[in-house]
């Protein structure tokens, strides 16, 4: 380093401390990214994280960025953990930070108060509170593709058209935290109304990789379903047990983050059979992704370790998290004309987002999820999910797209709705639109 | 020279038994403060307030109670994050039972609860001693922890899990909750923080402190003189575990807004151990020291490369920052085993008799 580059980082270092606006390049859209690449979860973070930067980095490449602005994509380091989440968020906040991704459930609780006083979009997509799904109590805070207690119901409704779940004993294996338990009030509730016995299997995050005791129980009860709400190395560990006592995999069906090539590869062809709800698409087959190959994997600026990684089920959720984001960006630019649009236009994007199939075709993703379509009261966009099946070395999509229950589980989500905000005065007179 | 309390004649007694008795530590208590009070309100920007001085200054509170228990009362304790989540379960319970009240009145409460369940865990250090107390403290850690999560009553049965902080005012500022700015939630961690050490230091310093003490150093000696042991080592439980309530209340009520069980788990406990013995067992200016040394430096290390316009990895940095506070630990805990107090200490030596290290 000569004396000039030493001169200017010291300038730089000078201007940061006394904390000066570093002046950046007109029109660009900065979305910060939740990442967490350390900790226990790395390995399910890792891919997410890449899926995530990969597809704003295409859009940058190949379109300049979004309406001719380009997408600028800070990582910060969380390592799952809610305290650092928190400092993270407040370190990008201020640089003009148009939407959260915070991806824990501990950190979407932190912010999500947040959101409306600093007027920063949330977009949880598929995780954090089910009842952000109602968008006129939760005008800042946003589901899409649709909630946990939406695709239980969607699980059930696959349940019940496999040979009728009236009468059946439903065996349900979670994570015992905040996101395992979630889905517990539906469950519980339309246990009465479809008629059919339920059994809980907490697994303590310390137990993760030791479930005999509650398989055992499992072997007991002689469940004919099993339903997991399981995250890292729960999964694979929870699968092989499962195959263990013989328990027939294909009556075995794990949530959206139960169901990754991560946790299976660990398994390998034991868990031949296993079903996961998911609603990205698996594999490469579509011409965004490949867009993704040509402009940055083959140019090497992508963090992946191989090739390979691309397309997997947890790489293509991180990618779907940037492409309803980049269109709720294109929504916000539309009404209001400009390309640097602010984070309160954002909200707006993501409020009247419309992901059809016609669109989706148009963004060389046709077939990978299901047509979103937000309103008003409705953030959570009438999504729906599809099982896939481990064929022992990949995933295969084995059903169309199951609706929900939307009749059944909405009142319940609006109560919920309700209950969060019966202690909170200030969020009684806020409403989205 | 700078720390040379000659010709600061003494002519009371209370003089001769103030807190700070030379008067260069005297006016350098009064700089940090006006720093802490006035320059910092003034000046800081509010990532620095937000993210670094309030998570600062409420783990310096938890350090200085489990330092209490450890450092002065030679009791070992591995349950400091689940006394903090009493506080933290206590103070919501209580708010959200009676939003009327004001904050300061719960959040003091609050640390009554975990008084008494620090009283009650601390019974078996009666019997037993050193690792085999932490072992019991360790089962606070794990039973504490289990109830969070299985008594819904103590977050009232949020489909979450996770205690959720409203909105609580004073004189029509709020200082809770999301609308609270991070000055007002800064100032009023720092005014509780500043009060509660000077109770602490007030209180290691009397009959109750020495008594500690004097447990800690020998307890049959101790008992032979006339110290009650089940006094001296419940006393010192029910006051650390009050500290650590009052911290892991204000942890979540004006730092986090909100909690889930994992924020009192196992690994914060250890965290707050580190803190203490990094900073110094038995000094309450270690608690600060190792709470700085933990929480701020991987902090202003995460910041380094984006203020040097390096394109690293979040994710690479964390490693280095993780790399870089491992090897300071062991490098301070070799050079000083008894911490970064006690190395201000000796500094305070050396400059007292600086430039004239031979003159004494």
């Amino acid at each position: 380093m000569n004396i000039k580059k030493l001169g200017c980082s010291a300038i730089a270092f000078a201007a940061m401390a006394v904390g000066m606006p570093v002046a950046q390049a007109e029109d660009t859209l900065f979305m910060p990214s939740l990442t967490y690449r350390t900790g226990p979860f790395a390995g399910g973070g890792i891919p997410f994280a890449d899926g995530y930067a990969d597809y704003f980095n295409m859009l940058n490449e190949r379109d300049g960025g979004i309406g001719g602005a380009k997408v600028v994509v800070e990582e910060c380091e969380t390592a799952y953990n809610t305290q650092k989440g928190v400092e993270c968020y407040e370190a990008t906040k201020g640089k003009g930070a148009l939407a959260y991704s915070p991806l824990s459930t501990g950190i979407s609780l932190a912010i999500i108060p947040k959101a409306p006083v600093d007027e920063i979009p949330v977009f949880s997509m598929g995780y954090g509170l089910s009842a952000a799904a109602i968008g006129e109590k939760f005008p800042w805070t946003f589901v899409y593709p649709t909630t946990y207690w939406n695709q239980l119901s969607s699980i059930l409704k696959y349940i019940d058209s496999n040979g009728g779940i009236e009468g059946k004993k439903i065996g349900f294996i979670y994570l015992d935290v905040g996101y395992g338990k979630e889905p517990l009030p539906l469950l519980d509730s339309l246990s009465g109304t479809m008629g059919f016995e339920v059994a809980k299997y907490p697994i303590g995050v310390k137990e993760m990789q030791n479930q005999s005791a509650q398989w055992l129980n499992v072997r007991k009860d002689r469940p004919d379903w099993m339903i997991m709400w399981g995250w890292g190395a729960m999964n694979p560990t929870a699968v092989k047990e499962a195959a263990k006592i013989r328990f027939p995999l294909d009556r075995f069906i794990g949530n959206w983050w139960a169901g990754s090539h991560n946790d299976l590869r660990a398994v390998g062809q034991a868990g031949k059979g296993y079903l996961a709800a998911n609603f990205s698409g698996i594999g490469t087959d579509f011409p965004a992704l490949q867009d993704v190959i040509t402009h940055v994997v083959d140019k090497g600026n992508s963090k992946v370790a191989s090739k390979d990684d691309v397309g997997n089920v947890l790489y293509n959720r991180g990618l779907f998290n940037a492409v309803v984001l980049a269109e709720a960006v294109r929504v916000a630019q539309a009404k209001t004309g400009t390309a640097a649009i602010t984070s309160a236009d954002m909200r707006y994007g993501l409020e009247n987002i419309n992901l059809d199939e016609a669109r989706l075709k148009e963004l060389g993703l046709e077939g990978f999820t299901g047509p979103i379509k937000g309103s008003c009261s409705d953030h959570e966009g009438a999504g729906a999910v599809f099982m896939q099946q481990w064929n022992g070395e990949d995933w295969e999509k084995v059903t169309d797209l199951i609706e929900p229950m939307n009749d059944t589980v909405r009142p319940l989500l609006e109560e919920a709705a309700e209950k969060y905000i019966s202690d909170k005065p200030e969020w009684q007179s806020q409403t989205c639109g | 020279m700078l720390y040379r309390e000659a010709g600061q004649f003494k002519t009371t007694y209370a003089d001769d038994q103030a807190l700070l008795p030379i008067a260069q530590d005297r006016i350098g208590l009064f700089i940090i403060l006006a720093i802490a009070f006035v320059a910092l309100p003034l000046f800081a920007s509010e990532f620095f307030l937000s993210s670094i001085m309030i998570p600062f200054l409420v783990f310096s509170l938890a350090a200085i109670g489990l330092n209490i228990l450890m450092g002065y009362a030679g009791q070992l304790s591995l349950g400091t994050g689940a006394f903090m989540g009493v506080g933290a379960y206590a103070c919501y319970k209580l708010t959200t039972l009676y939003p009327d009240m004001s904050i300061i009145v719960v959040l003091l409460l609050s640390g009554v609860f975990s008084a008494a369940i620090g009283v009650v865990f601390g019974l078996p250090s009666l019997r037993i001693k050193g690792l085999y107390l932490a072992i019991t403290t360790l089962a606070a850690q794990f039973f504490l922890e289990w109830c969070f999560i299985r008594i819904g009553w103590l977050y009232n049965y949020n489909d979450s899990g996770a205690i959720e902080v409203p909105t609580r005012t004073i004189l029509g500022l709020a200082v809770t909750g999301p609308q609270a700015t991070p000055l007002t939630r800064y100032m009023f961690i720092l005014c509780v923080v500043t009060i509660m050490t000077l109770i602490a230091a007030n209180v290691l310093r009397g009959r109750i402190g020495r008594s500690w003490m004097m447990i800690r150093d020998m307890d049959i000696a101790a008992e032979l003189m006339g110290i009650k042991p089940l006094n001296a080592k419940l006393s010192a439980f029910a006051f650390s575990s009050y500290y650590c309530g009052v911290a892991g209340a204000l942890m979540v009520f004006f730092w986090l807004g909100s909690a889930e069980v994992e924020a009192f788990d196992i690994n914060h406990s250890f965290l707050i151990l580190f803190m203490v013995i990094i900073g110094g067992m038995g000094s309450l200016t270690g608690c600060f020291m190792g709470a700085a040394f933990i929480w701020v430096l991987p902090v202003i290390l995460r910041a380094i490369p984006s203020a040097f316009d390096l394109n690293l990895l979040a994710a690479t940095m964390e490693h280095i920052s993780s790399i870089v506070i491992g090897v300071l630990i062991i490098f301070f805990l070799i050079v000083e085993p008894h911490g970064l107090a006690r190395l201000w200490q000796i500094g305070k030596e050396k400059l007292r008799t600086w430039p004239f290290p031979y003159a004494t």
